[in-house]
């Protein structure tokens, strides 16, 4: 990697473009997801999953109001707009969302809800450890920050991933077809984006297919460990699609009760 | 004209809301102090955890607590993770009001990043034995943990190490 590092008014027009589809994929995957783990607040298993998962929530929610702050620096609505009024006319339009099929998924069983936790984390942790290094120094500064939070929600999935993966009959079931279902989306994380050679030249960002390529490295093992079979990956046909602004059935609802409230009054004072 | 000295003073006035003995300066948010004029201040503060609802309200009573110095017109208070905020950051006496407050202080991590095996070791600050548990790494806030000791056989929170 390079050793220049730039701020916002020193990128060239292709890296600004470049940066900003990157931290609104990044921002919406937190705010999506940050959003479906709250759906678990009160209804958890036990106790502690219950404040796991709201507080991961709070803190995915937390990593998109910094990246929607850069976007925002960047000329892009404030981030309170570009989470609730993306379109600017008060009217929901998914397509505008970054944000991949996996984090759109209802929360289903506790299983899925746990296995999307491991595999998509896993992704952001090690993200995270390559973007601290961008010579985009904004965007460095928040993954050097964020990686030490994330090192909590790895913790916390690996735990329950190893504990039912080597529990009863059930729940090593479960878990194994919760990843048969997870794959397909999870692999969706790593979708192309048309400025991969910009990023990868300019040192901002190393490219979806490393960072693919990192995460089987360090989730294979894992999920053996766990007595969990690893699905074929090269056979698996991706989800694919949400980068580009093309979702599934799910996100559309979820926007819509997620910005409700503030869509009844977008300038009330909280 | 007045000092950094006397606005860190007074800014030991402010808490953290959510450990209401703990002040802004001594949990370590406070990075830098400006005097761009005579009467105006710029504070730059760093969040804990990057989700903290309890930002909002520490800045504005910084803000307010600086606003009443008679030598003060106006201050500005703005948040940049530019210096990024550890639990290294927490003060010596920060560490001794956490403990009086019941809450076992965080390790040191250093440059390093948590692992599992040093949170199952946090002294329990009701009685001080190290025979204690993690329970579950998230509280009740973002950076408060549930460890369990064995020997008082009490549930206590550690200010979790980041």
């Amino acid at each position: 990697m390079t050793s220049r590092t730039v701020n916002m008014k020193e990128l060239s027009q292709i890296e600004k473009d470049a940066v900003k589809d990157l931290l609104f994929r990044i921002a919406d995957d937190d705010l999506i997801l940050g959003h479906r783990n709250s759906e678990w607040t009160g209804i958890g298993p036990i106790l502690e999953e219950d404040i796991a998962f709201s507080s991961m929530a709070q803190d995915k929610l937390g990593y998109a109001q910094a990246y929607y702050t850069i976007l925002n620096e960047m000329g892009e609505a404030d981030p309170d707009t570009l989470a609730f009024n993306r379109s600017g006319t008060g009217e929901v339009n998914e397509k505008l969302y970054k944000c991949c099929h996996f984090t759109e998924y209802p929360i289903g069983e506790y299983d899925f809800s746990l296995m999307r936790h491991f595999l998509f984390y896993y992704s952001e942790a090690i993200r995270m450890e390559m973007l601290m290094h961008s010579t985009f120094e904004p965007l460095a500064n928040l993954a050097k920050k964020f990686r030490g939070e994330i090192r909590y929600h790895i913790m916390h999935a690996h735990t329950w991933i190893k504990q039912l993966g080597h529990g009863s009959e059930e729940s090593r079931a479960r878990m194994q077809s919760a990843l048969n279902e997870c794959m397909p989306l999870a692999l969706g994380i790593f979708e192309q984006s048309e400025y991969e050679d910009t990023l990868i030249e300019g040192g901002i960002f190393p490219g979806e297919d490393k960072l693919k390529e990192v995460w089987l490295e360090q989730i294979t093992p894992v999920i053996a460990e766990s007595a969990l079979e690893m699905p074929d990956v090269n056979t698996i046909e991706v989800s694919n699609g949400g980068r580009k602004g093309f979702h599934t059935e799910y996100l559309k609802p979820l926007l819509e009760e997620m910005t409700e409230v503030y869509r009844i009054d977008p300038e009330a004072e909280w | 004209m007045i000092t950094k000295e006397e606005i860190l003073t007074a800014l030991h006035d402010v808490k953290d809301p959510e450990i209401p003995k703990l002040s802004v300066v001594d949990l370590g948010v406070i990075t830098n102090v400006e005097i761009p004029s005579d009467n105006t201040v710029l504070v730059t503060m760093t969040p804990t955890f990057a989700g903290c609802p309890a930002l909002t309200v520490m800045k504005e009573d910084i803000k307010n607590r600086l606003e009443e110095m008679p030598e003060i017109d106006s201050a500005e208070v703005k948040v940049s993770f530019d210096t990024k905020w550890s639990s290294d950051m927490i003060s010596e006496e920060g560490r001794k009001i956490l403990k009086e407050s019941g809450f076992a202080p965080p390790h040191v991590l250093g440059n390093e990043l948590v692992q599992i095996d040093i949170l199952k070791d946090a002294e329990c600050p009701l009685c001080g034995s190290k025979d204690t548990e993690l329970r579950n790494s998230f509280g009740p806030t973002l950076c408060r943990a549930i460890h369990y000791c064995n020997s008082c056989r009490q549930a206590f929170e550690q200010f979790k190490p980041v």
